[in-house]
């Protein structure tokens, strides 16, 4: 019978199905940080067991890290107490960590993806909801909550329910200025912040087989801002190429007998689908979000919708989230001046999202009264990016390139944007107070955000490239 | 001190809106906490107070109107979306709720209250809307979740609607039971498994 790509993982995973209830998935690996795992390790000591399978962990330290003098000792009470809680429970549990000062630091779903660590037909887990993203890998990859880590830790599996399957097809080609961030915020202006609730979403078509890895990684990532429990791509020779040769994967013999398997990763062509959706890629517009959650996008071209073009029962969520951010039903965002830029997350942090920057603003000043931070997702980001003289770029820029962590995209670190200040975002939310209570968030790509870096307002970044292109003629 | 859920009558807390995301629920700030007590005292912080320190109350937020009361929590649709934090339903559990209502909730959240007896009801959104319409006109309408039945009831129309919850879940909620001792007990099915497959 013909399979979706997600089936064909999940049946091989499943140890046992419950009568009318969920089934026991065995889980290949698990990454845990410091935030969401003390109590988990607490239950199983508790319990008075160890961690069943700790090979099948990585730990890092991500949340709550500073980003600036990583070789001090953390200043914040505590968040020091719970990164040392996560040093002595690795320990304790022989669970591999990355922490503050290794050189494969970073945030968690950065460091997975770039060690080798998700591969392709892989059960993958996370306290944390932003795990979606590996499954731009072709991995069934979600964020659980603490007792599940705990679960997890005990036994290495999760009891489940099957979701429903949706797919979501992007064909041709994408715009200038146009990229995978610009895709995503597209889909879920289009489907709502809870459009794919319920689902487990793939996204195939031309436009995304053309995109990169880490391009893959930005829309899976954000699988979750539409309720999604998670997002995958059936891997090909742009997964397998990325992977090959990267620290834990598979090598010599082991990478052929892989190879072969992750060839069956896709969706046979009549599995059927609940759901399926198709975009045309060159509909899509570099986007932004105006409101407080990550449905509350448009084009950057766009107005801030009416209040009659919204559902009666949203309206009063819609002119809570208006007042909270300051801004008008109708107004337009483009010019709008904007206070800090964030760029960052597990959404917006990598290589390639750091040289999308540095290409637009090489040679060029950040506005006088914008505030730029370019936190990398990891220390190998990190170094590649100094390795490639980005550093210097952003320097020049009057930008500040910090040390990886998690940051200004949840606040959990001094990395806060002050009330009432504006900031453009690479990261993944736009709720109310995520950035610092009372800040306010407008979610873009990596290209928005620097041009809006160099001009202060909000700008069309086609627009700009373009007279750009004119001046440098 | 049993965790079982069976049957809550109680009046209720009324939150009339949608998208309610954890951040709301429990602000990020208030997740560096290494057990899993206390987070009741800052569910929804930004929201009940204008800063950080206690003696600023917001009188415009439903938890700090005393008019409403009650161990159920009533919420506009997509409940829960956003962050994975357990955080969220401990805080609830913490402020002293057994049921959250909603006509939809986020798959994350509805794990995390399960695993924490937190009974997540789901209704239709005609019902939801019944429910508002009546802690309006009286504030101390009574709502009645019987779970052996799985049934939510609005005691003074008396209109009823049954709600989902898969049996296996049910009679981990009824007896106290929760998923880590149920997976303990598969080990040596987990390990057979293991071997059997090729990684």
């Amino acid at each position: 019978m013909a399979q979706t790509l997600f089936e064909k993982i999940w049946n091989r995973h499943v140890v046992k199905t419950i009568d009318g209830g969920p089934s026991v998935l065995y889980i290949d690996r698990h990454f845990i940080h410091e935030v969401t795992s003390p109590q988990a390790f607490t239950g199983l000591n508790k319990r008075g067991i160890k961690v069943f399978r700790p090979a099948q962990i990585v730990a890092t330290a991500d949340h709550n890290v500073p980003t600036l003098n990583q070789h001090l000792p953390i200043k914040e009470e505590l968040s020091r107490l719970q990164v040392d809680a996560l040093i002595k429970n690795c320990a304790e549990h022989g669970v591999e960590l990355y922490g503050l000062g290794h050189p494969y630091q970073g945030i968690v779903h950065v460091i997975g993806p770039e060690l080798g660590v998700t591969q392709p037909g892989m059960t993958i887990v996370c306290g944390d909801s932003h795990t979606s993203t590996h499954g731009a890998f072709g991995a069934i990859a979600f964020g659980i909550g603490t007792s599940e880590v705990e679960m997890v830790m005990a036994t290495q599996c999760l009891l489940q329910s099957k979701p429903k399957l949706m797919r979501i097809n992007i064909e041709g080609q994408l715009k200038p200025g146009v990229v995978s961030k610009d895709i995503v915020l597209h889909i879920i202006a289009q489907i709502s912040a809870s459009g794919a609730t319920g689902f487990a979403v793939e996204y195939a078509g031309s436009a995304i087989r053309a995109l990169s890895m880490e391009a893959r990684m930005t829309i899976c990532n954000m699988s979750i801002e539409m309720g999604a429990r998670c997002g995958l791509i059936a891997p090909d020779e742009t997964t397998f190429s990325y992977l090959k040769g990267k620290e834990f994967a598979p090598a010599g013999e082991a990478w052929d007998k892989a190879l072969t398997d992750w060839k069956t990763l896709f969706s046979d062509k009549d599995a059927a689908f609940d759901e399926e959706i198709f975009i045309k890629a060159a509909d899509i517009e570099p986007m932004i979000t105006y409101g407080t959650n990550p449905g509350m996008g448009i084009s950057v071209n766009g107005a801030v919708p009416a209040l009659n073009e919204i559902p009666v029962s949203e309206q009063k969520g819609f002119e809570k989230s208006l007042a909270y951010m300051g801004l008008e039903a109708g107004e337009h965002i483009k010019g709008k001046k904007v206070d800090y830029v964030f760029i960052g997350s597990c959404t917006n942090s990598r290589i390639e999202d750091l040289r999308q920057v540095a290409a637009i603003v090489k040679g060029k000043q950040k506005a006088a009264d914008v505030e730029v931070w370019i936190v990398p997702g990891s220390k190998q980001v990190e170094a590649q990016a100094r390795a490639e003289g980005l550093d210097k770029i952003f320097e020049t820029a009057g930008f500040q390139l910090r040390q990886p962590g998690c940051s200004a995209c949840l606040g959990m670190n001094e990395d806060k944007i002050p009330a009432g200040k504006y900031c453009i975002s690479t990261s993944n939310r736009n709720f109310e107070g995520r950035q610092g209570q009372g800040a306010r968030t407008f979610l873009a790509s990596p290209l928005t955000a620097a041009a809006a870096a160099i001009t202060g307002v909000v700008t069309d970044v086609h627009d700009w490239i373009h007279s750009n292109e004119e001046v440098n003629a | 001190m049993s965790k079982a859920i069976k049957h809550i009558s109680s009046t209720v807390v009324p939150l009339q809106l949608e998208n309610v995301d954890t951040d709301q629920i429990i602000p990020a700030r208030f997740l560096k906490a290494t057990n899993r007590d206390g987070f009741g005292k800052n569910l929804f912080r930004d929201w009940r107070y204008e800063n950080d320190s206690d003696d600023q109350p917001r009188k415009d937020f439903v938890l700090n109107n005393p008019t409403y009361k009650g161990s159920i929590l009533v919420a506009g649709r997509n409940f829960g979306c956003g962050s994975s934090r357990e955080h969220a339903a401990w805080a609830l559990k913490d402020a002293g709720f057994d049921v959250v209502v909603s006509s939809f909730f986020a798959d994350i959240f509805k794990n995390n209250s399960l695993n924490n007896f937190l009974l997540p009801v789901t209704v239709s959104p005609d019902f939801l809307a019944q429910i508002f319409s009546a802690v309006e006109a009286d504030a101390t309408s009574v709502i009645e979740v019987d779970l052996p039945a799985q049934t939510i009831t609005i005691k003074a129309t008396g209109v009823t609607e049954s709600f989902e919850i898969n049996s296996y879940k049910k009679t981990c909620l009824l007896n106290g039971y929760d998923d880590i001792d149920y997976l303990l007990s598969m080990k040596s099915e987990i390990e057979t498994f293991e071997n059997s497959v090729t990684r």
